[in-house]
């Protein structure tokens, strides 16, 4: 049994314009110890999918379908009380704004220990040591001055190694990182990713990684699930991904890459994303597709079997390099 | 888009909601009321003896105050007072305040500490001190009463005046202006104040409300106009001595101030939703 | 946070020489000459010249301004015309019941406005959000001299639960004091409750949509600690800049308050001073008003500076 299984998840928004269908009949595991990256454009449904395991989307307008087992035990019903003790604890976050992510008013030591006192019900003291050892192990210098400092007086990357440490405090079995680099210099994107291999082989903890950025899934990630439109539309180990992409998307995607990049130039993707509103019968990357034949307007194409662990929903997949 | 669509636009995003509507409506018969209201009523210092302090009637539909004037009538000049201080008072700030505020923002490095500092000091200033100091000097009178008001809502339009100055200098297309030679004068006329023209409508939409709640109490202290002019607040400090004989006295001043003031302010939460996105919320 | 307070406290006593310079000024364009004042409408020119004489009328206005501001500062504020009291000891006995009442008010507010506030902004779109929103209009819109009168008529002429004016010392009788503050104090801080639930309720929603509310949220935090602790926090310095703003409203709304329910307080005393045109009193206390609220105004600074560590930390000003 996976520490994860997420089966059929869908997540739809109620706003003005109806429902707005972010997630589409996602199924995904993962096991101890784990990278997992959830890659695609920015609205695919990446991130959704991920904030549904701790269940932090509003409450007030989401509405949930499928199921989240976490070592067997079903997150998408289990009472509020009892989900705030998953969260932080069991599951915790990364969040993409390092600069807006950490509360201003209060001292980073305070955040840290925040969660100290709250999961592992440690005194003060004993919360503030561990925090100590935290700020260390993500790599801050100084951690003992940096315990009383405010967030403003922090960089980006300081800031983010914060939130890291925050979210590792009480060692989760599984923690997610939403687009953890996106907003950092290239040369602290580095560091950061090596925090997160560290944790990985220090303490075992399974990470889902999400980013819209091929170059990190390849840095870090061991299995990768590139997402389009809400739905996935390939999976595989990331060595495999990339030695031998199916999927016309994926292929796109990583013709976008900077180390593809012809003559200096990213290839784009011509056309644009249908709309979330509505959820026709057919392949949702049709408009785009270099490869499009009359089937995939008429039915949509399932996941299938590319190969040892690998899958990709296409009527005609292959690589074209 | 031309201005006369967007106008146009902005029209219908405000004409669905219908809180701003009611506002808009409330502000409209306040007007109404002020400006027909006393040519139908009839003379509101007529007294009739045969009925002081009557109770509301077919006669007198507000009832009477203790003199037997009827109160509908007072009510109406009434509103002619309210809209007298809220308006003069709202447009002695704007002309003042305006050329203030411009001078600030074009002349940042040795007016501008001063003025803005004054004006932060003065932003909170009791009003009622400005109103007691002119009262002492000139007498009790609207005149006093509209300076007094004017210059409590003088800080609040440099600030928005100084604001937009900054503000629009930065856009690349004035500072272009300004590289091919434009002069301070056409840079004020062709683009600052027309950018300030819709945060000033909403600070207006809070300073005249504020002014009819400022005449009244001052009127009510005897600080402001004197009777026998009917003025809302002058109205109330009558009522008061008749609380437990009469109190339909103290309902329909405090009523109309009330409505009015609403009236106002539901305009103005409208207005600047529809005319400033960067504050709504 | 040193250098803060410092420069805060050098620009406040500019602002009180400027004010103090004004005021003298404006006494000075008050109609008629003091010393015939003073003297009375009988005097004899020779009287009235030495009055003139006796309290340096006849000096250049820069040395009478040094004689107003040293007599001030020691405490003298002339005699009131009315009853030839000290104007200082006037103002002592009247300060302490505006002071109460005014720390009432705003108590009142506070819980009120900041508690209504937080409950809106957290059932946004729900019922207490709509109740909330609509008491704030209504709060915003009735002046409050008016809900005054409505608080008389109701709870001292129709129910006979309160008395309808008058005031006892604290010190004398709490109970009956508190009997009589309350409603002023209700009256005057319902205003400003509303005012301040509009902006708590804006700047709460503002906080619970920020990322770090999220983080909170994903720390497994109790939701009262995520909307109390975090939430609240960011949004207190929006609380204390609306209390400093409405200061000189406070101030204003007193005074009528005062004039309502018969309290002699510093508001009465304004007024009385005005309408019988008691120079040294109305001198005196628009010089003590404007002290007061410099003063107030410079904590309100602090108080900001306090809650928000930007400031606190680098000693700079606001932004």
């Amino acid at each position: 049994m996976s520490l994860l299984e997420i089966s059929d998840l869908s997540v739809h928004f109620a706003t003005e314009d109806g429902l707005v269908q972010a997630v589409r009949d996602i199924s995904l595991t993962l096991d101890e110890g784990e990278i997992l990256a959830l890659c695609g454009e920015s609205g695919c449904g990446k991130s959704v999918t991920a904030m549904s395991i701790p269940r932090l989307l509003p409450p007030d307008t989401t509405r949930l379908k499928g199921s989240i087992k976490l070592d067997g035990r079903e997150l998408t019903t289990l009472p509020e009380p009892e989900m705030r003790r998953v969260r932080g604890k069991t599951v915790s976050v990364v969040f993409q704004e390092p600069m807006t992510s950490l509360n201003p008013s209060f001292t980073v030591g305070y955040q840290i220990t925040e969660v100290l006192r709250r999961h592992e019900k440690l005194s003060r003291q004993a919360a503030a040591a561990r925090a100590v050892e935290l700020l260390e192990l993500v790599g801050i210098p100084a951690p003992q001055r940096r315990m009383k400092e405010y967030p403003h007086q922090l960089s980006g990357g300081m800031r983010q190694r914060v939130m890291i440490a925050i979210a590792v405090a009480c060692s989760p079995r599984v923690l997610i990182a939403d687009e953890p680099t996106t907003a950092l210099d290239v040369t602290i994107q580095a560091g950061v990713l090596d925090v997160f291999r560290d944790l990985r082989d220090r303490l075992g903890t399974a990470i889902i990684l999400i980013t819209h950025d091929l170059g990190v899934v390849a840095d870090i990630a061991d299995r990768a699930i590139v997402m389009y439109a809400g739905r996935a539309v390939e999976q595989a180990p990331v060595t495999e991904l990339f030695a031998n992409p199916r999927h016309p998307y994926t292929l796109g995607l990583m013709k976008a890459l900077p180390s593809a990049a012809v003559n200096g130039r990213l290839a784009e993707i011509p056309g644009m994303v249908p709309s979330p509103l509505s959820d026709p019968d057919q392949c949702a990357f049709h408009d785009r597709c270099p490869r499009v034949q009359e089937d995939c307007r008429l039915s949509r194409p399932p996941l299938t079997r590319q190969g040892e662990g690998h899958l990709a929903a296409c009527y005609y997949p292959g690589g074209d390099r | 888009m031309t201005e006369v669509m967007r106008r146009r636009r902005l029209w219908r995003r405000f004409r669905r909601r219908p809180m701003p509507m009611a506002g808009l409506v409330l502000v409209v018969a306040f007007v109404l009321l002020a400006l027909i209201g006393p040519l139908v009523t009839g003379d509101p210092a007529a007294q009739d003896y045969m009925a002081t302090l009557a109770p509301p009637s077919p006669e007198h539909l507000m009832g009477t105050d203790d003199l037997g004037r009827d109160a509908f009538a007072r009510i109406a000049h009434g509103a002619q007072v309210s809209l007298q201080a809220g308006v003069l008072s709202t447009l002695l700030a704007m002309v003042v305040g305006i050329p203030i505020g411009l001078v600030a923002g074009f002349y940042r490095r040795w007016l501008d500490p001063i003025v803005m500092r004054l004006v932060d000091v003065t932003l909170a200033f009791p009003f009622l001190v400005f109103a007691v100091g002119l009262a002492a000097i000139i007498g009790p009178s609207l005149k006093g009463v509209v300076l007094a008001l004017g210059f409590s809502q003088l800080p609040a339009v440099i600030r928005i005046t100084r604001g937009e100055v900054l503000a629009v200098r930065e856009m690349d297309y004035v500072a272009a202006a300004v590289a091919d030679g434009a002069g301070d004068g056409h840079i004020i006329f062709r683009y600052v104040l027309p950018n300030c023209l819709s945060p000033l409508i909403v600070q207006a939409t809070v300073a005249i409300p504020a002014a009819i709640i400022g005449e009244a109490t001052l009127s009510f202290l005897g600080l402001g106009v004197q009777p026998p002019t009917p003025s809302w607040g002058v109205m109330l400090t009558t009522a008061q001595q008749y609380l437990s004989d009469a109190p339909w006295l103290a309902i329909w001043p405090g009523l109309m101030i009330a409505l009015a003031t609403l009236g106002f302010n539901l305009l103005g939460d409208g207005l600047r939703d529809v005319l400033d996105p960067r504050s709504a919320r | 946070m040193l250098w803060f307070i410092l420069r805060r406290c050098g620009s406040a006593v500019i602002v009180l020489f400027v004010s103090s310079v004004l005021i003298f000024l404006g006494v000075r364009a008050l109609p008629g000459d003091p010393a015939t004042v003073m003297a009375g409408q009988e005097a004899s020119p020779e009287a009235i010249e030495a009055i003139r004489h006796e309290f340096g009328l006849d000096k250049p206005l820069p040395a009478q301004y040094l004689d107003y501001l040293g007599q001030t500062l020691s405490g003298n504020f002339g005699r009131s015309t009315q009853d030839q009291l000290p104007v200082a000891d006037i103002l002592l006995e009247r300060l302490p019941v505006t002071l109460e009442l005014s720390v009432l008010a705003m108590l009142v507010a506070i819980v009120i406005g900041v508690g209504a506030g937080i409950v809106a902004a957290v059932r946004r779109g729900k019922l207490a959000d709509y109740l909330a929103t609509a008491f704030g209009l209504a709060g915003l819109s009735v002046p409050h001299f008016w809900l005054g009168l409505l608080g008389i008529l109701l709870f001292a002429v129709t129910w006979r639960v309160l008395p309808a004016s008058g005031y006892v010392p604290f010190t004398e009788d709490p109970v009956q004091n508190l009997q009589r503050m309350i409603l002023p104090a209700l009256v005057l801080g319902t205003g400003f409750a509303a005012i301040l639930m509009r902006q708590t309720r804006s700047a709460m929603l503002g906080a619970l949509s920020a990322d770090y509310v999220r983080t909170a949220r994903s720390k497994g935090l109790p939701e009262a600690k995520v909307v109390g602790a975090h939430a609240l926090r960011n949004s207190l310095t929006t609380v204390v800049t609306v209390l400093g703003l409405q200061l000189g409203a406070l101030i204003s709304g007193a005074v009528v308050t005062e004039q309502i329910f018969v309290i002699p307080g510093f508001g009465k005393l304004t007024v009385d001073a005005v309408l019988t045109r008691n120079y040294p009193v109305i001198q005196a206390v628009v010089l003590v008003t404007v002290v007061g609220y410099v003063l107030v105004n410079l904590l309100v600074d602090i108080a900001y500076a306090f809650l928000n560590p930007r400031i606190r930390l680098s000693g700079g000003g606001h932004d």
